[in-house]
């Protein structure tokens, strides 16, 4: 007889009455337990997808306006006594824009529209850039002189905010620009034809307007500032990126040199970007005597930020080619550096162009280290003379845009912020597409 | 010449090198290959190695030499009042500079002729002239500074021109050196890889080149700002207020306050989050579920932080007024602006989920199926198996991602600038605004480039600061990790 069945002698009556019909309470609660643990697991993981949800729809929902301008047309004579007055007079844009304040009264009175404000007070509707607009085009167009030209000015950030219901009747109360009277005019303008909203090519393929201008703001110029950094980083950290790589996985000895290079990569993937900010400020800008704002100089910074990515991700897929191929090729006689640069480096590059595009996207979206470096203010405003000029003169790159309009006072910046994630995102998407397409196309599973 | 000229011969040089040296090795084995030692190719690119090689070091070598010799020989001959400190000199230089690079610019869109560029000596005619190509001078140029700036462009040219020269020079010679070391019997496959492997090693090396890099800057103006400030203020000190002025108080304190109660935030929405979506995926899901919810979340990662910032400025913040502020649902007058700890921390935490999520993730998935089964086994429900077996198995490795994480936290700078004010405190309110050690360093240095005042120099040290503290943080969770990582098998 065992101790057990002893134990059990001793207390007889209390036979358990356990059944897979019953449950009892200690199961139950048991069963509790593990479903309230399973719906904690749930409900993490619809939150994190719901924060995913609301991101986007706040990106969506607040940037879409951006891309829609409201547009006054106008019709200008454009005569030549009056413009050859404007061109003479001191302020050359004032001049021009009575011009314009004139032919909008004139407009109103043709569409019936009646109103009694003066032409100065009318023009509040418009954007302030419509003199430099209808300069630049008689500047370039000097035979048009004469006749009369429909010009499509921008309409003023308010009348533009108040088309897409940012701003309101009550809001305007204490806004000394624009009046209650003025959106009234507005609506009749659009029941006639002269206001209109449209998609606004502007905001993709501009430049950067100062503070009081958010209607004229495009995110264009910062567009090419980036694209000339990643060019830099393609070029430099693709390269070496894959160099270093090749070294440590195929050659290098296990000693202490190489280990220090690996824990010295390892480390510099985890250190903050600003660092890397403070890095290129102090090394290209102070001590190399590189130009501040400079492409190149943001390049040089965001391909030192982006190697650690690209090394690790550039030897894991020369890890994943196997030995076989390498004995292979050294058993009919190639020589190391042959096997490595004929054979393993064109099996593992589907891999290592995706990481490449993936440490590409990061830098693209990089900010910290760029504000830093002077990429930042109000310089993204002219399209680079040329190649040179692209890499060495200010710019901007499009999160530091971004970020430029954030901090800026007038709410209508922040709708272009906004646009200007769309715009960043979609390229991030681009690529990340391309980089998932490449690696379901190429990768090859050994 | 510019660069990219010199950049194009030497490639042009190289390229001819390659047909050269792969021509005279295939005349010295008579048109047939199997007397040569090596492929035919490999003597090629022997000679255009040779020939790129040493030339394009040299020149990157010149190129950034020649600024610092230049400066340093004109800085030295300019009559500075013997109490001029670093700072006078270096505002001095760069108005030397500056007419430097008019009077250049001003040749070169051909308003002034080489030599009258030269002959220049009255400052206010300069002034004007540079004023009229659109060069804005700031002080009134003086006859030193011109002469300065007339010697600065003498020996740029020079230099320039020396460089031209000696580089194309070194990338001849070399192509030369190669051609005719091309017989049928020269290793040329031997010479060209150890040449590539060299090349291979001088990549790898880049890294450690970066990491002495950043450590370097970071110590330099580290050191010249505790020369100005003292160390135990900043360290100490629970003041900050910056003025350009002078007299300003530098405490790292409240920043470091605001830096860890962010991250401290951040870390309490997404490591539950994050960790419990972990397990659930990676425990409960079905495959169809987690190949959808997976890739979502990692969506989150993906996104830059700037958006993250916008949305903790645009929209986190002003939502979490309505709530918390006056007027607001709850009725408690608790946050009076939308950028706050709250708001901020909020934001890096939902940043986060994703990192603690695939790292707990694959932490998980790495404890062996065994475990699992055999305390399924035994009876123990799912979630008792997850609590008691799954997670003190994986723990080292999720007190290493948590570790990763929170420095990923402190690190991070455009939530903070953008989310959680500018105004540095040292207070337990988490609805109050207050600022962070990476948002101080954009407010210190942007735009920048004058590193005299201590003002400007603190950014260093509180860059010092932050990447002693990522550093320890990263080496303590890989050291966690190692230290107590169960090993299975």
């Amino acid at each position: 007889m065992t101790d057990a069945s002893a134990a059990s002698a001793a207390a007889p009556p209390a036979v358990r009455k356990s059944s897979l019909h019953q449950l009892d309470a200690r199961t139950k609660k048991r069963n509790a337990s593990e479903a309230r643990f399973k719906a904690y697991g749930l409900g993490a993981v619809l939150i994190g997808v719901a924060f995913l949800v609301a991101l986007l729809y706040a990106i969506i929902s607040n940037g879409t306006p951006a891309f829609t301008q409201t547009f006054v047309t106008v019709e200008v004579p454009l005569e030549p006594e009056a413009v050859e007055a404007a061109e003479a007079s001191f302020v050359k844009t004032s001049a021009y824009r009575e011009i314009i304040y004139t032919a909008l009264a004139e407009r109103l009175a043709e569409a019936g529209i009646e109103t009694d404000m003066g032409p100065e007070e009318l023009g509040q509707i418009l954007s302030s850039s419509e003199a430099g607009q209808m300069r630049e085009f008689v500047l370039a167009n000097p035979d048009r002189v004469g006749g009369t030209v429909e010009f499509r000015f921008f309409a003023s950030s308010r009348v533009d905010g108040y088309s897409k219901g940012r701003v309101t009747r009550e809001s305007l109360a204490r806004d000394n620009n624009l009046s209650a009277a003025h959106l009234d005019l507005v609506d009749r303008m659009e029941a006639a034809g002269i206001v209109e909203r449209s998609f606004n090519w502007d905001f993709i393929f501009g430049a950067d307007a100062s503070d009081s201008r958010p209607e004229q703001a495009g995110i264009g110029v910062a567009m090419l500032g980036s694209l000339f950094m990643m060019f830099v980083v393609l070029f430099l950290a693709l390269p070496i990126g894959v160099a270093a790589s090749i070294y440590l996985e195929e050659f290098a000895p296990r000693n202490r040199w190489t280990d220090l290079i690996e824990v010295n990569i390892s480390n510099l993937a985890a250190v903050p970007s600003i660092v890397f900010g403070i890095l290129g400020l102090a090394a290209f800008i102070q001590f190399g005597g590189l130009p501040q704002s400079a492409p190149l100089v943001g390049g040089l910074v965001l391909t030192l930020m982006t190697l650690p990515t690209i090394i690790i991700s550039t030897r894991a897929s020369l890890q994943s080619v196997p030995p076989s191929i390498r004995a292979a090729a050294l058993g009919v006689g190639a020589s190391k550096m042959q096997s490595v640069f004929h054979h393993v480096l064109p099996l593992a590059m589907p891999g290592i162009l995706t990481g490449t595009i993936i440490g590409l996207a990061q830098a693209l979206g990089e900010t910290a280290p760029l504000l830093l470096i002077g990429m930042v203010g109000y310089i993204a405003t002219n399209y680079p003379d040329g190649v040179a000029s692209g890499f060495l003169d200010p710019n901007s790159a499009m999160p530091a845009q971004i970020y430029e309009w954030a901090k800026r006072a007038d709410p209508a910046f922040y709708e272009r912020a906004w646009g200007g994630i769309i715009i960043l995102l979609l390229f991030l998407m681009t690529m990340n597409i391309v980089a998932i397409l490449l690696r379901r196309r190429f990768e090859r599973r050994w | 010449m510019s660069a990219l000229w010199i950049l194009l011969i030497v490639l042009a040089i190289a390229v001819i090198g390659y047909v050269l040296g792969r021509g005279r090795a295939m005349a010295s084995a008579g048109g047939d290959i199997r007397n040569l030692h090596s492929l035919p190719s490999y003597y090629g690119f022997n000679a255009a190695l040779t020939g790129l090689v040493p030339a394009l070091l040299l020149m990157v070598l010149w190129t950034l030499g020649q600024p610092l010799v230049i400066e340093r020989s004109v800085a030295g001959g300019l009559d500075l009042a013997a109490e001029a400190t670093a700072a006078d000199r270096s505002l001095l230089m760069a108005d030397v500079r500056r007419v430097a690079d008019g009077l250049d610019a001003a040749v070169g869109q051909g308003v002034l002729g080489g030599d009258a560029s030269r002959a220049l000596e009255n400052g206010d005619e300069i002034r004007e002239l540079l004023g009229g190509i659109g060069v804005a001078l700031g002080s009134d140029v003086t006859e030193d500074t011109l002469r300065a700036a007339q010697r600065y462009r003498t020996m740029s040219h020079t230099g320039s021109l020396a460089m031209t020269i000696l580089v194309i020079a070194a990338s001849l010679g070399g192509t030369a050196l190669a051609y005719r070391m091309t017989t049928r019997d020269f290793r040329a496959r031997n010479t060209v890889e150890r040449g590539v492997l060299v090349l291979l090693i001088a990549a790898a090396c880049l890294a450690i080149l970066t990491t002495l890099g950043i450590v370097l800057s970071l110590i330099f103006n580290t050191v010249e700002f505790f020369r100005l400030y003292p160390a135990t203020d900043f360290f100490f000190g629970t003041t900050w207020s910056p003025s350009f002025g002078g007299g300003s108080s530098l405490g790292i304190l409240s920043l470091l306050w605001g830096t860890f109660y962010i991250s401290l935030i951040a870390l309490m929405v997404a490591v539950p989050i994050g960790l419990l979506a972990a397990i659930y995926l990676s425990e409960y899901a079905s495959p169809l579920v987690r190949s959808v919810a997976k890739p979502l979340l990692e969506v989150l990662a993906g996104i830059p932080t700037i958006v993250y910032g916008l949305f903790a400025l645009l929209t986190v913040g002003p939502l979490l007024v309505d709530i918390f502020g006056q007027d607001g649902v709850l009725g408690v007058d608790w946050m009076g602006g939308g950028t706050a700890v709250m708001t901020a921390g909020l934001v890096m935490g939902i940043m986060l989920i994703p990192f603690v999520s695939s790292l707990s993730d694959d932490i998980i998935n790495a404890v062996p199926q065994s475990m699992r089964d055999g305390s399924l086994g035994l009876g123990a429900t799912h979630s008792e198996t997850v609590k008691q077996v799954i997670l003190p198995a994986a723990l080292p490795g999720i007190v290493g991602a948590i570790l990763l994480a929170a420095s990923r936290a402190i690190g991070e700078t455009m939530i903070v600038v953008l989310g959680a004010g500018a105004a540095a405190r040292l207070s337990l309110n988490p609805f109050e605004a207050m600022t962070t050690v990476t948002a101080k360093i954009v407010s210190q240095l942007t735009g920048d480039a004058d590193f005299s005042s201590p003002e400007a120099l603190v950014a260093f040290a509180l860059g010092m600061t932050l990447f002693v503290i990522t550093l320890a943080l990263n080496v303590f969770a890989l050291w966690i990790v190692r230290r107590y990582r169960e090993q299975y098998e």
